[in-house]
């Protein structure tokens, strides 16, 4: 095996590996988020710091790899995209840093009405699989699969958009809940920049395989 | 729209029986750099002996197929007139090494009994040493043998040489694969000056330069001209899997 293609090999281990890092982290979030545990919360936070020096392993690994080998056609395609979707696993840690962060600080489990109302529940369920499926499409190199995240995508913004209004109703009915309404508002925007992160990399995906750019135009392609 | 200066129909070349150029169809854009890359042995550099027919001078060799240059057959053509209009610089330096640098820019003239006055010939000197940067390093030497300036000099001297004939298109073979990197650099900044005035077809080893250098590349394999497109397409997005292996370096 030619030197370039065994770095290229060493470098997707790493970006697989992140992106199971990152995927634990926000499943760990998850967890935390439905049964109020906050010393997994705090698992989560900590654990952020190996999310930060795995992003900058890659984004050195990278450079070295540019400066060394010049890649060209489908190399360097891989390694633009593993630049970009490294940069968007990373902002995805941060985020399950942040929904972490709430529950630490939060005082009461949420109610059931509040998170039933809001569908919360099953939106964190599908970003969580959209994820999975771009690390799965990235593995098998599908780029069918890493299609599907862009349908999966519309459920999220659909919960995202109807949010402000369940949310205000639900303030007008409990507004002793009113702080709890706002965490929960505050991490349904989060995680529908999961979404759009996950569109990202699924976007860089298909470029890296078919060298479709896909970003700014129909997602159907 | 961009014209096209050679153009190729169903060309093949041999020596022998060796059948090295396959039914090669290209159309050379005018003005444009045209990098030809390919293993070794795969044809790239006959094909480019063959488009001025200095492939024709090898004992054994022959070709077959439309070779043109401005829609006129370059086989119809008097070979020392296609020479004119289609210079060659090769791998190595050659300038004479028992004439001066000046006597070298004017050669072409000398070799073909082309009398010119002085004026004139001194116009031709100082014009073709100006195109390929090197007028201002010589201009109080031109009376010292070519074989005393650098390689890289040197390389840029046969460039003027050719360039003072006042050709349509230049083949380069593998013009920098003797010099260094910064002669290298120079000779790579003077295609782009070169450029404007001629059709430059520069057959390299070097993915980097063709990257670096060209408009558009050609891949021979095996004698077949694989794939022929915009560079910028060919190093980021090439159409042919044999074209991929190659400047990925997996080619077996």
């Amino acid at each position: 095996m030619a030197q370039l293609e065994t770095e290229l090999q060493l470098l997707k281990t790493e970006a697989v590996n992140m992106w199971t890092l990152v995927n634990s982290q926000l499943s760990k979030a998850r967890q935390a988020f439905v049964t109020f545990d906050k010393d997994l919360a705090r698992e989560v936070v900590l654990k952020e710091k190996r999310v930060n020096g795995s992003e900058l392993k890659i984004d050195r690994d990278c450079e070295n790899i540019f400066a060394l080998f010049c890649p060209v056609a489908i190399d360097l395609r891989f390694l633009l995209a593993v630049l970009k979707i490294n940069s968007n696993l990373e902002r995805i840690g941060d985020i399950a840093e942040g929904i972490a962060k709430y529950i630490i600080d939060t005082e009461s489990p949420f109610s059931e009405e509040l998170l039933k109302a809001t569908r919360i529940l099953p939106m964190y369920e599908e970003s969580v699989n959209m994820l999975s499926d771009t690390q799965d499409a990235f593995e098998k190199e599908d780029t069918i699969l890493a299609r599907s995240v862009f349908k999966k995508d519309d459920f999220l913004d659909n919960v995202n958009r109807s949010s402000h209004k369940v949310l205000e109703e639900y303030i007008k009915n409990h507004p002793e809940e009113t702080s709890q309404a706002l965490w929960i508002l505050s991490t349904i925007r989060k995680l529908e920049r999961v979404g759009d992160q996950a569109k990202n990399i699924a976007e860089e995906i298909i470029f890296y395989l078919e060298a479709k750019v896909l970003k700014h135009k129909g997602k159907f392609v | 729209m961009e014209s096209t200066i050679i153009k190729s129909r169903n060309f093949n070349a041999s020596f022998g029986t060796n059948h090295v150029v396959k039914n090669v169809n290209i159309d050379i854009p005018r003005n444009h750099i045209i990098a030809v890359m390919g293993p070794s042995g795969c044809g790239k550099t006959t094909y480019l002996r063959c488009v001025n027919r200095m492939h024709e001078l090898i004992p054994g060799a022959t070709s077959n197929g439309e070779m043109k240059l401005n829609e006129e057959d370059v086989y119809q053509m008097h070979p020392i007139f296609v020479r004119l209009k289609i210079g060659m610089v090769f791998q190595r330096p050659n300038p004479f090494p028992n004439l001066s640098i000046y006597d070298n820019v004017i050669a072409g003239y000398k070799l073909n009994g082309i009398k010119l006055p002085k004026a004139e010939r001194d116009e031709i000197v100082e014009r073709s040493l100006t195109k390929v940067a090197l007028w201002k390093e010589v201009k109080d030497s031109l009376n010292k043998k070519g074989s005393f300036l650098s390689g890289g000099q040197q390389q840029r001297l046969c460039i003027a040489r050719t360039v003072a004939m006042e050709p349509e298109v230049i083949l380069f073979d593998e013009p920098t694969s003797a010099l260094d990197p910064i002669s290298t650099s120079t000779v790579e900044e003077l295609f782009h000056e070169l450029k404007t005035n001629y059709t430059l077809i520069i057959v390299t080893h070097n993915m980097q330069q063709a990257a670096r250098v060209s408009d558009k590349t050609a891949f021979f394999f095996l004698g077949e001209l694989v794939e022929y497109d915009e560079t910028k397409t060919m190093f980021t997005n090439p159409k042919d899997q044999r074209t991929q292996n190659y400047i990925t370096g997996r080619f077996s």
